[in-house]
């Protein structure tokens, strides 16, 4: 330990400060994409856009970068969801999930420890065993076990009958996995900045400019930005955004709490989801168990949630997995989630020709980050959405081709 | 966990209630006339307010009766609360 002499002022002694990994930008004047939202979709559609040679780029965050959602969810990462739109979708982002350390230069700590979804009912099992199936149609690695095989795979999970809700068998998909959520947003600002793109932070969007059908500039709390196309990321607080351009949308902000036991010995080899007793549980690099639950049912900007919600929670993962009754909860937090009737995400055009919307991604936007940037990005630059997307425009609500995903979401809202 | 007041049965906490989302969203009066974008307005569409919401909520492990209450989504405080019909919203009854 170094001891400061008398007059030296604390911490004097310590290294510089390292380099920042991205540029923090002030806005130009104008640009021919601003993308609004500076968390993971956001900064991955730019690192995507760059790739495709569109440099001439802003990201607007109105705090700072990837502190709102990006911070806050469970960094879970799978595909198995039951319907062919979704499969293409998260397929894709996990594919590119797993080449990602790679394109981005930089570590993301991703590990594909696989994820179980246990049933507990005989409905369970029976939707449980369809998804699986599906998923193979799709390509997507998937294995129904009965209650031996789930503990197999994670020893520490209660399978024994004498619970309330029994384990009656798991989907399984191995290629599932966690990330470091802070990494990959920092990995993607580090890419795009590089390119030249501008992250500008402390940059609220207050208003639009608009002319006709097209919006020629974003109004924010440091100017007015001038703008070729609007690229929307702002997760929760898409809604704010689109009554500034009286759009309309089908989505409800809510409450999604998670919450990090203390650092504890390596016990939890896999990832649990449960949807009927409504936990999810991950041991994070570092050993906390970070666990998630449902959504807190009323809506909320506030970032915070009822106490009553993590109680139940907590009862769930204590019946699931006794070894956790002596754990200590060290955090809990909630981010704001943009929750849509069918539990898919509304991404595409907006009535605004050059305003391209990305959201209701609610309670599993992290696992997408990689796929929806791609596939976002190919959206704002050919200004069509790109066939991975295409199902999941705002037209389906009036059409009825709804992409139902409730099931598999997981997380009960 | 925070207090609800009831209007029937005054301050309790916020587990004996459930959500029932916006109110005063009324059942269109000629459904028949409605066009598939009215529909899906009616339907799916609800209002998403950072700021005070009139919402309606049921008093399930009490009294089980309907009531609005005016809250600010951004605090989640609740603002005021009355009974629905005070309020003016038949869509629950």
């Amino acid at each position: 330990m170094s001891t400061a002499s008398p007059g030296t002022a604390p911490g004097a002694a310590l290294p510089e400060h390292p380099d920042a990994l991205w540029r923090d930008a002030a806005p130009k004047r104008s640009y021919d994409v601003v993308i609004v939202g500076g968390g993971g979709h956001g900064l991955a559609t730019a690192h995507y856009l760059a790739k495709l040679g569109i440099t001439d780029v802003a990201v607007v965050e109105k705090g700072w970068l990837a502190g709102g959602n990006m911070a806050r969810n469970t960094t879970l990462i799978r595909s198995n969801y039951l319907w062919d739109e979704s499969a293409g979708i998260y397929e894709h982002a996990l594919k590119l999930w797993e080449g990602l350390e790679e394109d981005l230069g930089y570590p993301i700590l991703f590990s594909q420890r696989g994820v179980l979804n246990l049933a507990h009912t005989e409905q369970d099992v029976r939707d449980s065993v369809r998804r699986v199936e599906a998923n193979k149609l799709n390509g997507i690695d998937a294995e129904w076990l009965d209650p031996d095989e789930v503990a197999k795979v994670c020893p520490i999970v209660n399978v024994s009958d004498d619970i309330r809700y029994p384990v009656q068998g798991a989907t399984f998909q191995p290629r599932a996995g966690i990330a470091k959520h802070d990494y990959v947003a920092w990995g993607f600002a580090r890419r795009a900045s590089d390119a030249g793109v501008d992250i500008i932070q402390d940059c609220e969007v207050t208003g639009f400019v608009t002319e006709g059908d097209r919006v020629t500039g974003v109004r924010t709390t440091r100017g007015d930005i001038g703008c070729g196309t609007v690229a929307l990321c702002a997760a929760g607080h898409t809604s704010v955004l689109l009554d500034m351009l009286g759009v309309p949308a089908p989505l409800q902000s809510h409450p999604l709490q998670a919450l990090v036991s203390e650092l504890l010995e390596p016990v939890h080899p896999t990832i649990v989801m449960s949807n009927a007793v409504h936990v999810y549980v991950s041991q994070a690099h570092k050993g906390e168990l970070v666990m998630g639950a449902g959504v807190d049912t009323y809506n909320g900007y506030g970032q915070r949630g009822a106490f009553h919600i993590i109680e139940r929670q907590m009862a769930a993962a204590v019946e699931l997995f006794p070894v956790f009754a002596r754990a200590h909860l060290l955090r809990s937090w909630a981010g704001v989630v943009d929750v849509t009737p069918d539990a898919s995400p509304i991404v595409g055009r907006t009535p605004y020709d050059n305003v391209f919307l990305n959201c209701g991604w609610g309670t599993g936007g992290f696992k997408a980050t990689p796929g929806i940037g791609w596939a976002f990005a190919d959206t704002v630059a050919h200004g069509r959405p790109h066939p991975l997307i295409a199902p999941f425009g705002l037209d389906r609500f009036v059409t009825g081709a709804l992409v139902d995903e409730h099931g598999a979401a997981a997380v009960a809202h | 966990m925070q207090l609800i007041a009831c209007p029937w049965c005054g301050p309790r906490e916020e587990l004996e209630f459930s959500y029932g989302g916006q109110a005063h969203v009324a059942y269109p009066s000629d459904p028949a006339a409605l066009t598939d974008e009215q529909w899906a307005r009616f339907v799916f569409f609800r209002d998403n307010p950072k700021g005070p919401f009139a919402e309606r909520w049921a008093h399930s492990a009490g009294c089980r009766r309907w009531f609005t209450a005016v809250r600010d989504t951004r605090t989640h405080r609740f603002l005021s609360v009355g009974p629905l019909a005070a309020s003016g919203s038949g869509a629950t009854s």
